[in-house]
């Protein structure tokens, strides 16, 4: 602080920590203290706002407790998030260390644009071309039909599809930090893993994922954040029995009418986030300020 | 007795570029061997087709008898010590040492033992715990010869491990180097660009130059009898004079220069009537006229060096000239700006057609 009013003179500076301050206030701060409010507050007709009944009480959070298909609904899609990461994971580690490690600068370039330009479109209509190529009577049960891998159309949409497309959605959040933490890898580590004859596996495990745990960790924290928190996909590629939390607290706004109950859930979820990001961090020895590099 | 490293016609082509040319040596087991020669020479590659990180294009290389052709570092009787080191920088030390034997599946415990077993062998006992991170340049060194060695190799492979090191550590850890060749009768192949080190450390030494090899000889035998003007100028000082052979007579070639007529022991490959140099080494060059042939140049400055001092100066047709005078004589070296005679004995000089 005192360096910026050095660097800046005190006019200057002023603005800046007043923008930033105003930046965390309005669009951080406010919204957050909004939802809390609203999630501690019974649901009343607008004449009663404001009157004896209106009284801060856990009654929203607790309705979630009772209520066993939100719950189950809700750790599902806790478990299921994880999931996403860890298949997330899965798709783009390989990926990540051939771009880091082998990818002539050639082959790099042309990866990453194949990659980059499916996010110049829109998450809803990228996931609108997997609800396409998902469908019953589409072109990917048409192609395993023809190959004869099912003698049946599959029924896509669910949870296959729902995994399907947050796995793809979110390759990126994956694929940058890894790729940028396997990058660092000096390559005659690998080498002296090699002559010094380990396996394959054997060099992932003891060498290049040390290595990569911070990029690997960010990645996981992203990835389950955003699942957690995606609404699209479970709405386009889900079926009744694969819903998604984030369509219980959109029907409590939009449906339901009850503002209060759709803001305890989020808090809730929010709470949720936060709690397996900072045991990820935890498990991972790895800072915050790590990540947010 | 160690295994034995066999190159036959050895070449590696990238791309366009030729990397090794041709490449035939033998090392015996138990050798210690230096691959010497500037960088961008092959020497590198070479290591690393020994290695097996690199499959040659042509030739074929046998370790201990049997052909390479195929196998992978991980199935080689080799080990590596990488330019870098390439410790791994997250685990102890101990488990750097042991990380062969934990990918052959030795137990903690033995793993443990060896680790414990080799720190001994590199005088670093009870430095198990720490990690690479906070060892000093020489310690990460003798780690990184111990994780090599814990594999038990036939071959160790040294990719200019001492570059990274200060003078004086670089001298010790050449002695170490090569006390602990002896002890374990490990053939050692050691590349490097300073000619010094080879010189000092080495059985024999292969020189390249361009990805092709030049000359493989014991360190004298290299000094001595320099086999290519590339030798003659890489390793060690040298005077050159370039001119024509006249005659051969006896091994002594005459060769007609712009100094007059000078003779040296005739170098491979030398007849009657070719262009050629004579190569002299600055100690061979002795102030004062006298022995089988007389050079003068102007001298232009002394280097006082501590044991000697080196005279720099040029001889009338142009060339320069270098002459190293031991400080014992300081008081009978020329003056700087004068004119000085030089005389060497015929058997100190040799004579290379150029190339």
């Amino acid at each position: 602080m005192a360096e910026l009013y050095r660097r800046f003179g005190g006019g200057l500076a002023t603005v800046f920590v007043g923008l930033v301050f105003l930046w965390l206030a309005g669009m951080v701060l406010a919204p957050n203290v909004m939802m809390i409010d609203y999630a501690l507050r019974p649901n009343l007709p607008p004449a009663q706002v404001g009157g004896p009944d209106d009284v801060y009480s856990l009654d929203n959070i607790l309705y979630l407790a009772k209520e066993g298909v939100h719950r189950a609904i809700f750790f599902k899609t806790v478990w299921a998030s994880a999931f996403v990461a860890f298949a997330t994971f899965v798709v783009c580690y390989p990926l990540a260390y051939w771009l880091a490690q082998h990818a002539t600068p050639g082959q790099l370039g042309i990866a990453l644009l194949a990659l980059t330009i499916p996010f110049w479109i829109n998450e809803v209509l990228r996931t609108l071309a997997w609800y396409i190529l998902l469908a019953f009577r589409g072109p990917l049960n048409a192609a395993l039909l023809g190959i004869g891998i099912i003698d049946q159309p599959v029924r896509w949409y669910g949870n296959a599809g729902v995994l399907a497309g947050m796995v793809y959605a979110y390759i990126l959040f994956m694929l940058f930090p890894i790729y940028n933490s396997i990058e660092s890898l000096e390559k005659a580590q690998i080498e002296a893993a090699r002559d010094l004859g380990a396996s394959t596996w054997r060099i992932h495990w003891r060498v290049v994922m040390p290595h990569a745990k911070a990029g690997i960790a960010t990645g996981c924290v992203f990835t389950f954040m955003l699942a957690a928190g995606s609404y699209v996909a479970p709405a386009l590629l889900g079926a009744p029995g694969s819903r998604w939390f984030t369509e219980i607290i959109y029907n409590w706004f939009f449906e339901g009418g009850d503002w209060n109950r759709g803001a305890a859930y989020a808090l809730v979820l929010l709470v949720l986030c936060l709690v397996v990001v900072l045991a990820t961090l935890k498990l991972a020895r790895v800072n915050l300020t790590d990540v947010a590099k | 007795m160690s295994y034995s490293v066999e190159l036959h016609q050895v070449g590696m082509t990238f791309g366009a570029t030729r990397a090794v040319d041709d490449v035939t040596f033998i090392v015996e087991g138990g050798e210690f061997f230096s691959i010497l020669g500037p960088s961008g020479c092959g020497k590198t590659t070479i290591l690393r087709m020994i290695a097996g990180f690199l499959q040659p294009t042509e030739g074929r290389i046998l370790i201990g008898g049997r052909d390479m052709a195929g196998l992978g570092p991980n199935q080689r009787p080799t080990a590596m010590i990488f330019q870098s080191l390439a410790l791994f920088p997250l685990m102890p030390v101990w488990e750097n040492i042991a990380f062969g034997l934990e990918a052959r599946g030795a137990s903690k415990a033995e793993r443990r033992r060896k680790a414990d077993e080799l720190l001994k062998l590199i005088a670093l006992e009870g430095f198990g715990d720490r990690m690479p991170g906070e060892l000093s340049g020489g310690q990460r060194q003798r780690v990184a010869i111990a994780r090599a060695l814990a594999v038990e190799p036939q071959v160790l492979l040294l990719d200019e491990p001492l570059s990274a090191l200060d003078l004086k550590l670089r001298q010790h850890m050449r002695a170490e180097l090569r006390a602990l060749q002896k002890r374990t009768g490990v053939t050692f192949i050691y590349i490097t660009h300073d000619q010094s080190e080879a010189l000092a450390m080495s059985d024999r030494i292969a020189v390249m130059s361009a990805g092709v090899l030049q000359q493989v000889g014991a360190p004298r035998d290299l000094y001595d009898n320099p086999a290519t003007p590339f030798v003659a100028t890489f390793v060690g000082e040298t005077n050159a004079i370039s001119g024509k052979v006249m005659a051969v007579e006896n091994g002594i070639a005459s060769v007609e220069t712009g100094l007059g007529v000078l003779r040296g022991r005739a170098g491979p490959g030398v007849s009657a009537g070719q262009g050629a140099k004579l190569y002299v080494r600055p100690e061979a060059l002795v102030p004062g006229a006298g022995g089988d042939n007389t050079l003068s140049a102007s001298i232009e400055r002394i280097d006082f060096e501590g044991a000697f001092a080196l005279a720099h100066g040029r001889f009338d047709d142009g060339a320069a000239l270098i002459a190293s005078i031991p400080s014992t004589d300081l008081s009978s070296a020329p003056e700087i700006g004068s004119r000085a005679s030089f005389g060497f004995a015929s058997s100190h000089a040799v004579v290379l057609p150029d190339g």
